[in-house]
This record gives C-alpha cells, structure tokens and sequence, in this order.
C-alpha cells in the first residue's frame, strides 16, 4: 500500500525524464567524447571543435562525462559506449593506466580509441593515437621565455601551480627549471618558490597572497594553470601590484580578458582546445576511412590547421608551439 | 523483520492482533526495493535500446561487484547496531600492500597474504577501539577511513603499481556464463543471507543491534561478535581490493575512493536499518541490482551526471522514507 503510493509520483518522473532521451541515428560514423568532468569549461571548446568538424564530415558526435574526475570513474562510460557500438572513443584520461583493460576491450571491438589533450603516458600500447595540443616538452621554456620578457630577464620570480600530483603541469616545471638553470640568457633570475593552489580558486588566492607577503622582491609568477592565472590576476588586480609583479601562464581568453583589458597581465599563453577537437574528427574519419595511415611520420591535411604529422608514439600536436595572447589579439579568442 | 513472530496464542488480552501472513512478507522494505529493481529494469530499457543485453548488465555489474560484496558484511555491522566507513580505504591499502610486496619480490602466495592480513590487521585496529575502547564507531571508522588512504598513499606514492598479467582479469574469467565477481557476491549473498536468517548467530545479531544490554543479559556475547564482524568486514574489503587490483591491472592510492558511499547506499537502498536491528540480506542483494541497473541504464542512454545524481538521491530518500514508515507501521 505504501509502496504503491510512493511508487507513482516515481514512475511520472521517470516517464517525463525517459521523453527526452533523445533518439539515435543510424550507420552514420558515431564518435564520443569522454571529458574528465562535466562542470568544466575547458572541455566546452574541445567539444566545439567536435560538434563544428563532425558537423562538415557528417558523422554523429555525443559528449559524455562523469561527474568527478576520480581514476576509474570513466570506466562504466567507456563500457556503455562499447555496448552503443560508437566508432571512436576519444577520451581525456583521467588515469594514466587504470583504463588500459577496458581500453583494450574496447579495441577488440574495433573501436578507434584516441587520447585527446592528455596521454596515457607509459601505457601508449593501449590507445590508437593521442591528440596533444602542442609539443608539451616545450612548453617550460617557452613559459620561461614569457616571464623573462615580462621582467627583462633579471630578478626573482615564483611557480603558482594546480596540485602537486598533476602529471601536466609537473612536466612543465621541470622543464622551466631546466630551461633556468642551463640557458645563460635566464641566468640572472632566481626561482624562488613552486607552490600548489591546487586548482581551487580559493587556496590558488591564498598561496598567491603568501607569495607576495613571503618575497618582497617578486618580479614575476608563473601559473601553468588556468584556475592559478586567473587567481593570482585577481590577487594583483586587487593589490594593484601590476607595475611591480608581472603574472603570466597558461590562461583562458575568455577568464583572462578582464585582466588583459585594465593591463593587470600584459600576456599569457595557451592553445587552442577547440582545434584539438576539429583535428580529432578528421583523423579519426581519415584513419577509418583508410585515407590516413595511423602510423609513426605520416602526415595528413587537416582544413585550416593544414599539414599535420604524426609523431613518435602516435602522437600528434595540433600545433607547433604556444599561443601567446595579449591586448592586441584577445578579442580574437573566445573560448 | 524477525521470521518468528510473537506468538498470537500467548498475546496478553488488548494486544494488537498479530499481522496477518501476507502482510507480514509483503509490507517491507525489500518489496519496495524489488518493485523499484523491475521498475528500473523497465525503464532502463525504454529509454536506451542498448540497455537490455544480460551480457552488458552482468559486466556493468563487475564494476560494482567489490563494493556490493562489501556491503553485504556492512549489512550485518549496520544490524549490530554499528557502522563502518573505512572499508574503501581497507580495500586500497590492502591492494597497495599487496602490490608492494610483488615489486619487492615476493611469490604471489605470500603477496596475496600480505594483503589480506592487512585487511584483518586493519579490520582488528577498528575493532579494538570500537569494542575495547568503547568508542563511537562513526568516529572510529571516520578515522581510519582518512588514515587507511593516507598510508596506502604513504606507500605506493602518487605512482600507480603495475600487477602482473598473470593476476589480471578476474572479472573477465567466466562460469557458466557469468563472471567470477558476479558469483562470488551471489554466492556470499547465499551463505551471509543463511547466516542472518536461519543461525542462532544471525538472531543474536539482530538482538544487539535492538538492544544491547538486553542482549547482553539474554547471555548474548555481545562484543565477541561484533569483534568477529568487523574483522569479517576488514578481511572481505582485503578481498574486494585484491579483486579490484585485478580487474584494473594496476593499484594507486586512490582506488575505490568514495566507495563507502555506495556501500552504505546499497544497505540504505535494501532497507537496512541505520539505527540497528534491522534488515536482510536480500534486500542488500536487490539493492545492488538495483543501483548498477538504475546508473548502468542512465549511463548508456548518455544522460547529463546531474540528472543522474538527482536520479540516485531520489532513490535513496525514497528508500529511507519508506524503510522508516514500513518500520513504524509494524513496530515490534
């Protein structure tokens, strides 16, 4: 009796919600892309560049993603898209090997499986290809070379990072650190602290308040994330430290144009996602379609991002170095 | 829930007269969670014309198959009247021991050991200090739910352990059809669901979980058992993270993070009781039918995480609001 009566309003709700799941197309290429969380913006202009080229190719693209960015929390994702019979798994990891298994059941199926803006570094035999957006082994010295523009290459400056874990953004403090200590033209500033904000506004706020309170002399901060940059702007915006601490990183457009509009960060850096995600759909459909051969020195055409190569462990970079934007070029972006 | 009911012959004069039989088996919790299963089952496959694939639902199910087997010993500990909260964690440091002691040489036997006997060691700290210390087990179980994660990341690092191929794959071993994890939970649910129901040891557990110090003067051995149930519950999340290890092929830190949640969402779902003495067995087996049919259908009709969440918490609140109205209509 009971029962009954809490079942009904139940069985409404899930009527409504099962009207809008929506209906699926049939024998047209079927691509997915499996994101690390949904709730984030990043993954809006990656998915853009998906929806945009699958759009002019013809092929029927959907976008999935679990709700948090934990290591096996994608795995039921990639089994009920195996069991949709999707052509093409692209996927941002969220583990470097704790997908190998259902990658390679998923492989057995026939399914193209591509890693995109991030590797499943170690464990490369377990994917078809990877889709980076730039060579990321360049990008500490190119992060280096902004901040010392910045700060005419003398005096102290510091590293505002996401967590102490992430496998990107460790890479790239060793590079810059790298970068400092072997390169004369950088010899005269000094690294003076790396910290972690770890990608919460709140406590990339607080580090970057210490930075400032901790080293007076601060010239210059690095924050090779775009929750960090965008922190640390607000920090100095509020401060108006501008003339004395310069801020530089990897940033959205979209989150950074405030800052680049009143001259609290004269530059920064990123690439482009969405082209990740345009360049994903047209190998994807070449390497189908047998068009593009997937192995290592390839090359393939893609529209507007032009000749593409396919490097050492199937991995391609969508472009050849960062984009730096400032106050000249940021109405151009927006993403 | 007891099976035997007060005996109507020896009801005093102005007693409520005894539930009649059908009342008695169908106004409970499992029937709600049993309708709620075929209803899902129903709709799962409404909205997704790739749902309805036993072959799909028994693998979606390996995916949940360390936590449902957990659950059901977490079923018993939440009967006693108890809570624990640190079996996830158990079953990550338990993994990264084992893992361990692999990269450091040992043969397979003696790695499997290590594990285990973690899991029991982890499974007695908890113990003594909810039983010989008499301390809250919430609290307890809070505790070593973040320091079971703290040293299993004090040991593996932030890198993940490889384990050998040859260890690999329990979840794609199959019997008869269906994989291995499958079977075991089946079969454990079997064996636990005889214990509660039909031992003298299963209704004593059901007393302490009603009330202790009765149970205690009936001569019940109150905290001999819940001893016993939480090294129960610490050795079979050592299980549950060696199977893990295998399904995944490697072990971080991090595995099975959150996973209490589920465990104790599975017990809620079946009409466990979370202040004691009450709920089955069966209705933790329903429940996590239950719970992988319901995400499993949501997932593979690609529906948005938020509408799956929202979908989950209806569910559970469902399940406690009926669970308590069930209880309080037929008060013992």
């Amino acid at each position: 009796m009971i029962a009954k009566r809490l079942l009904k309003p139940l069985l409404g709700a899930v009527a409504a919600l099962a009207l809008t799941s929506a209906a699926f197309a049939a024998d047209q290429l079927k691509i997915v892309y499996i994101g690390k969380n949904t709730g984030n913006p990043y993954f809006d202009s990656i998915t853009g560049g998906f929806e945009d080229a699958c759009k002019k190719v013809g092929c029927d693209f959907k976008f999935v993603a679990p709700a948090t960015a934990e290591a096996t929390s994608q795995i039921p994702f990639i089994e009920a898209q195996i069991q949709r019979g999707v052509n093409v798994i692209g996927i941002a990891p969220n583990s470097p090997d704790a997908l190998n298994k259902v990658f390679d059941e998923a492989r057995a199926k026939g399914i193209l499986v591509l890693t995109v803006n991030g590797d499943i570094t170690g464990n490369e035999s377990h994917r078809d290809a990877t889709i980076l957006p730039t060579n990321f082994d360049k990008v500490g010295a190119d992060q280096v070379e902004m901040v010392g523009s910045l700060i005419g290459y003398e005096g102290e400056i510091a590293i505002l990072s996401a967590t102490t874990e992430a496998p990107d953004q460790n890479k790239w403090i060793v590079g810059m650190k790298e970068t400092l200590a072997k390169d004369p033209k950088y010899a005269k500033m000094k690294l003076v602290a790396t910290v972690y904000g770890d990608d919460q506004p709140e406590k990339s706020t607080t580090e970057m308040e210490a930075l400032l309170s901790n080293f007076p002399n601060l010239k210059g901060v690095i924050a090779p994330t775009t929750v960090g940059i965008a922190a640390a702007a607000q920090v100095v915006q509020s401060r108006k430290l501008a003339d004395k601490v310069h801020v530089t990183g990897l940033g959205l457009p979209s989150e950074m144009r405030p800052f680049i509009k009143d001259g609290t960060v004269k530059a920064f850096q990123l690439w482009s996602p969405y082209n990740e995600g345009w360049l994903s759909v047209y190998f994807a459909k070449g390497v189908l379609d047998k068009s593009i051969k997937n192995e290592v020195g390839a090359t393939f055409d893609v529209p507007t991002l032009g000749k593409e190569t396919i490097n050492k462990g199937n991995s391609i970079n969508t472009q050849a170095s960062l984009t730096t934007f400032d106050a000249k070029n940021i109405d151009d972006y927006h993403f | 829930m007891s099976p035997i009911e007060s005996p109507a012959v020896a009801a005093p004069r102005g007693a409520a007269p005894a539930r009649p039989m059908w009342h008695v088996m169908l106004v409970r919790p499992e029937t709600m969670t049993l309708a709620l299963l075929v209803l899902g089952v129903l709709v799962a496959s409404e909205i997704s014309p790739y749902f309805l694939d036993i072959r799909y639902i028994l693998k979606s199910f390996t995916l949940s198959a360390e936590f449902a087997i957990v659950a059901l010993v977490l079923t018993m500990v939440i009967i006693s009247g108890e809570i624990d909260l640190s079996p996830a964690s158990n079953m990550a440091l338990s993994a990264c021991l084992f893992a361990y002691a692999l990269q450091a040489g040992a043969p397979m036997p003696l790695a499997i050991g290590v594990g285990l006997l973690a899991g029991l060691a982890m499974g007695a700290l908890n113990a003594f200090m909810i039983i010989g210390l008499q301390l809250p087990s919430i609290i307890v179980t809070i505790g070593t739910l973040t320091l079971y994660r703290g040293l299993a990341q004090v040991i593996a690092g932030d890198k993940s352990i490889r384990v050998p191929e040859s260890f690999t794959g329990v979840d794609t071993a199959l019997l008869l059809g269906v994989p291995v994890p499958v079977l075991i939970f089946m079969a454990l649910s079997l064996a636990l669901g005889l214990v509660l129901g039909a031992t003298i040891f299963g209704r004593q557990i059901y007393l302490i979980g009603t009330n202790e110090i009765a149970a205690r003067h009936a001569g019940v051995r109150s905290r001999r058992i819940k001893t016993f149930l939480f090294l129960a519950m610490g050795l079979v999340s050592a299980v549950a993270g060696l199977m893990t290890a295998s399904r995944l092929g490697s072990v971080r830190y991090d595995l099975g993070i959150g996973g209490e949640l589920q465990m104790v969402l599975m017990a809620m779902l079946g009409g466990t009781y979370i202040f004691g003495g009450r709920g089955t067995i069966l209705g933790t087996f329903l429940a996590a039918w239950l719970l992988v049919i319901v995400t499993t259908g949501m997932i593979v009709a690609d529906w948005l995480p938020a509408y799956q969440l929202c979908v989950l918490g209806v569910l559970l609140i469902l399940s406690i609001v009926a669970t308590n109205i069930i209880y309080s209509r037929t008060e013992r």
